[in-house]
């Protein structure tokens, strides 16, 4: 019977691909499950560190935060994976195609989560979304969201804030990309593109890549933990060593004076330093998060780490063969502000 | 005679799939010539929103994916 199953192809052989993930999924709780424990075993009876001591306390931090941080990250970007598998750009155009403003910037912003984006190819998409109808302002939803809210940015921020913080990232990016989208749709900016951009004539959608099978799903979900898992692991603990030194030795409240909730140019200089920051969101998140346990105030923060992700030079070198430079500005000013805003909403909250 | 073209402005993966492409049809003994199209007009013209893209004979087979050497031969083929 088994036998029969592995050599079947097809839909029959989903099951026994479902099998194995829900096994994989079983032994992962498990696993994240003893990561406490094991680490404090560790640190403290195997290495005999004391936990109280500089080094102990950044050895047990570094042991339990940096498997923990790439087990969540492998799990976020499988999931993000498959259900991407849904989406490609091309139907994301189609769906977007023909919405009034308002409704496409919310459309578009939520879609920027979801569609496969790189920043390498935000060009043929600025194009593909102008010459479909698409206004600007909803266009620049998309590109806003598409970078910001990222998979591995969530999967850090839950595995080291938890939910809460999660939520706020995504909720805030959210907004931000909608509302930036849909001001910068306001300012009448389309004198600002390239006017060859508009001159252009995309040819019809190529070939949608088809119904796939939940088997090829999955494989693409393996894919993307390959592919994204595989290249920002070294950040990853790179920022955690970062951040369990940091945990270590910097003394309770240090960060307080510089970014604490009483200094008000904490926000704007954040996201002043963030925006030539090129850092991937793996690298600079458990840095952040040692800095807050240091008494930083948790919107600078959150405000530094937007305008590091979402502001980044490359992509706006890239967009410069599309946009002239005024639409540049207000782009970068405008997504600026609202993560300002951000910053002090959340200072003045929680 | 099979033209293969690899639609992408430049990235990494679209060397990769370069590479695969090449090594594909090297593999199955086609009579093939290929290039990259790196014209961001050239690549529109197909309709391409996300690269790299793979174009055989004019057709475009694919976007935004970089199928292994061992899958490409299945589409060349």
């Amino acid at each position: 019977m088994s036998t029969l199953q592995t050599t079947a192809s097809g839909p029959t052989r989903w099951p026994r691909f479902l099998l194995s993930m829900l096994g994989a999924l079983v032994v992962w709780f498990a696993l994240y499950g003893v990561l406490q424990p094991a680490a404090t075993y560790f640190s403290r009876d195997l290495l005999r560190l004391d936990p109280k001591a500089h080094l102990g306390s950044a050895v047990e931090f570094f042991i339990f935060e940096a498997p923990k941080v790439l087990m969540l990250l492998t799990l976020v970007v499988f999931g993000v994976g498959v259900v991407r598998s849904f989406f490609t750009p091309e139907r994301t155009r189609a769906i977007l195609a023909g919405k009034a403003e308002s409704v496409g910037n919310v459309m578009a912003a939520g879609l920027g989560i979801v569609t496969p984006f790189c920043s390498c190819s935000a060009v043929p998409l600025f194009i593909g979304f102008l010459t479909a109808g698409i206004p600007l302002g909803v266009t620049f939803s998309f590109l806003i969201s598409a970078p910001m809210v990222n998979e591995v940015a969530l999967a850090l921020l839950f595995g080291l804030f938890g939910w809460k913080v999660a939520a706020l990232y995504l909720g805030t990016g959210l907004a931000i990309a909608i509302i930036a989208g849909w001001v910068i749709g306001r300012l009448k900016l389309e004198r600002h593109v390239e006017p060859w951009v508009y001159e252009m004539h995309a040819g019809a959608a190529g070939p949608a890549n088809g119904s796939l099978t939940w088997d090829e799903r999955f494989v693409q979900g393996l894919e993307a933990v390959k592919d994204i898992v595989g290249k920002v692991w070294p950040y990853v603990l790179v920022g955690i060593v970062v951040g369990a030194g940091i945990h270590g030795w910097v003394p309770e409240n240090f960060m307080a004076s510089i970014m604490g909730k009483g200094a008000w140019w904490s926000v704007p200089l954040a996201v002043l330093i963030g925006v030539p920051m090129y850092s991937n969101a793996a690298g600079i998140i458990p840095v952040v998060h040692a800095l807050l346990e240091k008494g930083a105030a948790l919107g600078t923060v959150l405000a530094f780490m937007m305008s590091v992700i979402a502001l980044s030079l490359p992509e706006m070198i890239i967009l410069r063969k599309v946009l002239r430079p005024a639409l540049i500005a207000t782009f970068i000013g405008v997504v600026a502000v609202g993560i300002i805003v951000v910053g002090y909403l959340f200072n003045w909250l929680v | 005679m099979t033209h293969i073209e690899v639609l992408g402005p430049g990235c990494a993966k679209c060397k990769v799939l370069f590479e695969h492409a090449d090594k594909a049809a090297k593999e199955l003994g086609l009579e093939y010539d290929i290039k990259k199209v790196t014209d961001i007009t050239a690549i529109m013209g197909y309709g391409v929103m996300s690269t790299p893209a793979l174009v055989v004979n004019g057709e475009l087979k694919f976007s935004g994916r970089v199928p292994s050497a061992e899958q490409l031969k299945g589409i060349l083929s």
